[in-house]
C-alpha cells in the first residue's frame, strides 16, 4: 500500500511532459548530442551512411530498440542484480535487436535486405547500452521512453545529415525506402566534366563530414565550448 | 522487498528466468514467421530466375508468373547428367524431406558451393520458354571481395550465346564492388559468345574497364571494384562449363 500511495504522489508532483521531461527530449537534439557531442555510436555513423535510405531504415531500428529497451530496464530496475545489470542490458538489446530483425525478413523482406548485416550493429551501438545504464536503470518507465526517443532522434537526424551529404556528393543520387534511388545530377554535368567524388563511399569522408557538422555545431552553441 | 537482491541465489535465479523467458518468446515468434520468411526468399528466387531472361515482375506476382514461362527444371551432376527433374509446382517442406529435396528449384546453391566440393554439387537448370524461343537460366555462386556474389545467367536454346544476366552480392562496396548488381554492368553480357571462334569454350572475360574495346569475349570490369570483377569473371566461367556437356547432348535430340 505505501508503493501506490507513493507513487501518485510522485506522478502528481511531476507531470510527464514537465519542463525538466521535456530537456530530455530536446537536449540529445543538440546541447547532449549523441554522436557530435558525446562522440558515442560513431561506428554505425560511419559505416551505413553512403545511402540516405540505408540511414534512416537504421535510425528507425535504433528508435524501437531504444524505447523497447529503456522501457524494460525501467520496468524492472528495482529487481536487477547490480552485479549482472550489464548482461542483463545486454540480453534485452539482444532480444528485441533479434525482434526487429525476424519481423523485417517476415514483412518488410525488401527493407531488411537493405539493411542485411548492420541490424547486428545496433547492438553494439553504444548509445544504446549508455541510456540503458546511465538513464533506465535509476528513473522510471515514462521519463525513460522519453530519454530514448530524444537520443535516438538525436542519434537519427545526424545519420541522415551524413547521409544525404555522403549520397549526394558520392553517387550523385538520393535514396528512400520503397522508392529506390534517383539521380539528382543532370546528365549535362557529367558531360562538362562534373565527376562523383569516390572518396565520399569510403568511411573516411563519414569521419570528415561528422566533425564539419561538429565544427558547424560548436561555432553555433557556445555553451559546448571548453573553457581551456 | 524481503528478498536480499545481491545474493547469489537471486542473481542465479534472476539470470535464468530472464533468459527462458527471452529465449522462449524468441522460438516463438521465428517458429511463427518462418513461413513469411521462406515464402519472401522463394519469391525472391523466382524473381531472379525470371529477371534473367528479361522479365521483370513484382515479388508478389512472381510465383504466378513463373509457371507461365519456366517449363521444366534440373538438376545436373558435376559431369553434366541429369539427377534430379520436376516440371510441376514447386515442392515446400510441407510435402516432406525427401520430395522437397527432390525438387531442382529447392537445390541452395549457396550452401553447397561453401560447403561441398565441386564434384559432389548439384548445378540446378531452369528451362524457360519465352515467346515460343527455349531459353536456359543457370544458377551461379562465387566470391566477391566482402562475401558471397551470386547471379542468374541465361543462354538461347543453342546453348552458346548470353541472353541475360542478373548479378547480385552479400556485401560488396557501395559504389564500387556493388555496381556488378546495376543493369550498366549487367546489360554488357547480353548477345555475347561463350565459345571462341575455333568452337572451344572461352566464357565471357570480365577485364580491366576501358579494356574490353569491341572484343565479343570480353566485358568491361567495375573501376575500384577489381575483386569483385575478378570473382564475377570466375564464377562465370567455372559454372558455364558444367552444364556444356549437357547443351550439347541435348542439340543432338
Amino acid at each position: 500500500m505505501a508503493d501506490t500511495v507513493e507513487e501518485v504522489v510522485n506522478k502528481e508532483s511531476e507531470p510527464l511532459f514537465s519542463k525538466k521531461n521535456r530537456k530530455l527530449l530536446t537536449d540529445p537534439l543538440d546541447d547532449d548530442n549523441p554522436i557530435t557531442v558525446q562522440v558515442l555510436g560513431i561506428c554505425s555513423a560511419l559505416a551505413i551512411t553512403v545511402q540516405v535510405q540505408q540511414a534512416l531504415i537504421m535510425a528507425l531500428s535504433v528508435l524501437f530498440v531504444m524505447i523497447g529497451g529503456n522501457l524494460m530496464v525501467s520496468l524492472i530496475r528495482n529487481v536487477i542484480p547490480n552485479r549482472i545489470r550489464i548482461i542483463v542490458q545486454l540480453v534485452i538489446v539482444a532480444f528485441l535487436v533479434i525482434l526487429v530483425d525476424q519481423i523485417l525478413k517476415a514483412f518488410v523482406y525488401d527493407i531488411s535486405k537493405a539493411l542485411s548485416v548492420f541490424v547486428g550493429l545496433i547492438i553494439s551501438n553504444c548509445i544504446i547500452m549508455g541510456r540503458l545504464e546511465a538513464f533506465a536503470l535509476g528513473n522510471k518507465p515514462g521519463p525513460s521512453v522519453l530519454d530514448a526517443i530524444g537520443n535516438a532522434a538525436g542519434f537519427g537526424w545526424i545519420l541522415i545529415a551524413v547521409a544525404v551529404v555522403r549520397e549526394v556528393f558520392g553517387s550523385g543520387t538520393f535514396s528512400l525506402p520503397g522508392m529506390g534511388q534517383v539521380n539528382l545530377i543532370p546528365e549535362a554535368f557529367f558531360n562538362m566534366g562534373y565527376m562523383n567524388n569516390n572518396m565520399m563511399i569510403l568511411p573516411p569522408m563519414a569521419l570528415v563530414t561528422v566533425g564539419v557538422i561538429i565544427w558547424i555545431q560548436r561555432s553555433r552553441n557556445t555553451k559546448l565550448i571548453e573553457e581551456n | 522487498m524481503g528478498i536480499n537482491k545481491d545474493s547469489n541465489g537471486f542473481t542465479f535465479g534472476f539470470a535464468v528466468v530472464l533468459v527462458v523467458a527471452v529465449g522462449i518468446v524468441l522460438a516463438i515468434t521465428a517458429m511463427g514467421l518462418k513461413p513469411f520468411q521462406q515464402e519472401n526468399v522463394q519469391q525472391e528466387k523466382i524473381q531472379d530466375i525470371l529477371s534473367a531472361i528479361n522479365i521483370n515482375v513484382s515479388r508478389s506476382e512472381a510465383k504466378d508468373q513463373f509457371y507461365d514461362y519456366v517449363i521444366d527444371r534440373v538438376a545436373l551432376d558435376y559431369e553434366g547428367n541429369v539427377i534430379k527433374q520436376e516440371d510441376g509446382k514447386i515442392i515446400t517442406l510441407d510435402e516432406g524431406q525427401e520430395a522437397y529435396e527432390g525438387d531442382p528449384f529447392n537445390v541452395d546453391v549457396q550452401k553447397e558451393f561453401r560447403g561441398l566440393p565441386a564434384e559432389e554439387r548439384s548445378y540446378p537448370l531452369y528451362i524457360c520458354e519465352k515467346g515460343g524461343e527455349r531459353f536456359y537460366v543457370i544458377p551461379m555462386v562465387g566470391r566477391g571481395l566482402w562475401g558471397p556474389i551470386w547471379g542468374f545467367v541465361s543462354l538461347y536454346g543453342d546453348g552458346e550465346t548470353i541472353y541475360g544476366a542478373n548479378f547480385d552480392h552479400k556485401s560488396e562496396t557501395p559504389g564500387l564492388g556493388a555496381e556488378i548488381s546495376l543493369p550498366m554492368f549487367e546489360d554488357q553480357f547480353e548477345q555475347r559468345p561463350i565459345f571462341n571462334e575455333s568452337g572451344e569454350f572461352a566464357s565471357v572475360r570480365v577485364v580491366k574497364a576501358g579494356n574490353a574495346g569491341s572484343d565479343p569475349h570480353k566485358v568491361d570490369g567495375i573501376t575500384g571494384g577489381t575483386i569483385t570483377s575478378v570473382g564475377v569473371d570466375e564464377m562465370l566461367k567455372r559454372t558455364l562449363q558444367i552444364y556444356i556437356p549437357y547443351f550439347e547432348n541435348n542439340k543432338n535430340s
